[in-house]
């Protein structure tokens, strides 16, 4: 036996091995348990890795970008090309410090307008399958991070806490074919679950092929599966067929388009109502522009003002036209004039004099449509957005 | 293994002898880990490089000894494991028996030919790749699709690849 073990001592320690790890397979799948000291192993080694090479490159790809490959392109003078390079530092250093801002002031706009407590995080690496859909964010467990937990951006649902370690936590994305939450459309009439197929799009299914879905439709979180609270966006109906047993929903994520860098994650949940209008839909107040002091003012008429708004304009109309028929007006002579031949539409109502935090419909109750909106950008938004009072609590 | 020097002998044949420092046994492949995580995160057209397979073939072709291929390729993959959300041992069950077959690969064959490294490289891919289907498969009961063609392509594109990482990790032994 012993011969046998020493001639054949790779064969054997070959099978060890696998052996091995099939138990450690077997143990797992069975139990539905992770090992999970040996996860934690790995992601606190390597963790601190990702998180400096980061850090390394936020702070080196603006300057690589802007700085080192323009550096050639103004080498006729030396003595501008100093001035240009040290502009282009200082101006890397802004563009970094807005971007930075920006995305920060994003997520905090988004954190206060939340009703839901949620905990800014940082993606700093991807799983290592090549099939997988997972990131690793640098909250943890000692962040009060958790498994179960939902994810989320300002513009709508990312995907659930899968692990939590003290330093990172793993999130599996709703495009992952094991991702799984429920759904239900703008209108409320369509409920069915949002599953992920390992593709850019995803697939809301069991919806029977009775209900009427529409391309164009947004579908947002149910709060049925108890990890997204209600309300949240999840996506855009991309395309529709009828299928047997059920309708073939086919939804463009609208949380994963702009890439993921910076993420929410939900620490405790408050459902919210249904927006009426598709959050990238909904109309964004932007106040008149300032008026232009260059040109000078017109001239004022002596003992009285022309008319500005339209309600002065509507008001001489009707003064016109009492005078016209010999009215007098305050002196309660004649009986009322005839206003019938005014033919002037009357104007649009203005909107009030928006506060900063009505001027933003928030997602959990957008304000309707007024005369005086338009769509905007969404860094348009966001900027508007800034100016909002904080309702929730945020962290960071 | 290792000497009084602090260096480690890699082979066992009576080619040329073949030396690593400990710390680069250690840091190539926690670099190629790290390359996985991260690099796909903001350059995803390179998801399909699998750096830490090619780490192990690399390093078992290049020890050969077979306990060492295996053993590489087992703690590359159950790091690899640690990171995805698959079970621990779908990949470690893999790479031990890439580093395996990759270690006794380089027992018997002259493997610094770059014909030969490539060949490998698209060799041991494809047989990851499908030995990670069945495992899936019987193992997990899961669906995945049989996607050959892709393998086939991203096998060919990991070999080129290797070939010149392969060449990178030669310096790296040679100058030390």
């Amino acid at each position: 036996m012993e011969s046998f073990v020493n001639r054949y001592r790779n064969l054997t320690i070959l099978l060890l091995v696998i052996f091995a790890q099939f138990l450690l397979l077997a143990v797992q799948v069975k139990n539905d348990q992770d090992v999970r000291i040996i996860r934690v192993w790995t992601v606190t080694a390597v963790t601190p890795f990702a998180r400096v090479v980061e850090l390394l490159r936020g702070g080196s790809v603006g300057f690589f970008r802007n700085y080192i490959l323009l550096h050639d392109e103004d080498a006729e003078n030396r003595r501008l090309r100093q001035q240009v390079g040290q502009l282009k530092l200082e101006n890397i250093f802004l563009k970094n410090e807005l971007n930075t801002a920006e995305r920060a002031k994003a997520l905090g706009v988004f954190q206060a307008r939340t009703p839901s407590k949620t905990l800014a995080a940082t993606v700093i690496g991807t799983g290592a399958g090549s099939n997988a859909k997972v990131v690793y964010v640098d909250a943890g467990s000692t962040r009060g991070v958790e498994r179960g937990m939902a994810v989320v951006t300002p513009d709508g649902i990312v995907g659930k806490v899968i692990a939590a370690y003290p330093t990172a936590s793993e999130i599996l994305l709703a495009t992952d074919a094991d991702f799984a939450a429920g759904v239900v459309s703008q209108d409320g009439g369509v409920r069915g679950t949002l599953k992920g197929q390992g593709t850019p799009l995803l697939k809301v299914d069991y919806v029977p092929i009775q209900e009427k879905v529409q391309v164009g439709q947004w579908f947002y979180t149910s709060g049925d599966d108890r990890i997204f609270p209600r309300g949240f966006p999840v996506g855009v109906v991309r395309s529709v067929r009828d299928a047997q047993p059920f309708k073939e929903i086919l939804l463009d994520p609208v949380g994963l388009q702009r890439g993921l860098e910076d993420v929410l994650i939900i620490t405790q949940g408050v459902h919210q109502d249904i927006p009426p209008t598709p959050v990238a839909d909904q109309p964004v107040y932007i106040a008149p522009p300032p008026p232009d002091e260059s040109k000078p003012a017109p001239p004022a008429a002596a003992g009285a003002s022309p008319p500005i708004t339209e309600a002065d304009k509507l008001r001489q109309e009707y003064q016109d036209s009492g005078e016209a028929q010999g009215h007098k007006f305050g002196s309660g002579e004649s009986g009322p004039p005839n206003f019938t031949g005014i033919t002037t539409t009357l104007p649009k109502p203005l909107p009030q004099t928006p506060t900063p935090a009505a001027a933003v419909p928030a997602i959990a109750g957008p304000k309707p449509a007024t005369g005086a909106t338009t769509k905007t950008t969404d860094s348009t938004r966001h900027s508007n957005q800034a100016n909002g009072e904080p309702t929730g609590s945020t962290q960071r | 293994m290792a000497n009084s020097s602090g260096r480690m002998l890699l082979s066992q044949s009576d080619g040329p002898v073949s030396r690593f420092r400990a710390w680069v046994l250690i840091v190539i492949p926690l670099l190629a880990i790290l390359f996985q995580v991260y690099v796909p995160l903001f350059f995803p057209i390179l998801s399909f490089l699998e750096m830490p397979l090619l780490v192990v073939v690399y390093l078992s072709l290049t020890q050969r000894s077979q306990v060492g291929g295996l053993l590489t390729g087992a703690l590359i993959g159950l790091a690899q494991d640690s990171l995805s959300k698959n079970p621990l041992g779908m990949f470690g069950i893999c790479k031990t028996l890439v580093g395996y077959f990759a270690a006794s690969v380089g027992v018997h064959f002259n493997v610094d030919n770059t014909v030969i490294r490539l060949f490998l490289s698209f060799l041991f891919y494809f047989f990851h790749q499908t030995l990670y289907w069945v495992m899936q498969r019987m193992l997990l009961a899961q669906q995945p699709p049989f996607d050959y063609q892709s393998w086939l392509l991203f096998g060919a594109l990991n070999a080129v690849v290797g070939v010149f990482l392969f060449h990178f990790l030669d310096k790296l032994r040679a100058a030390v």
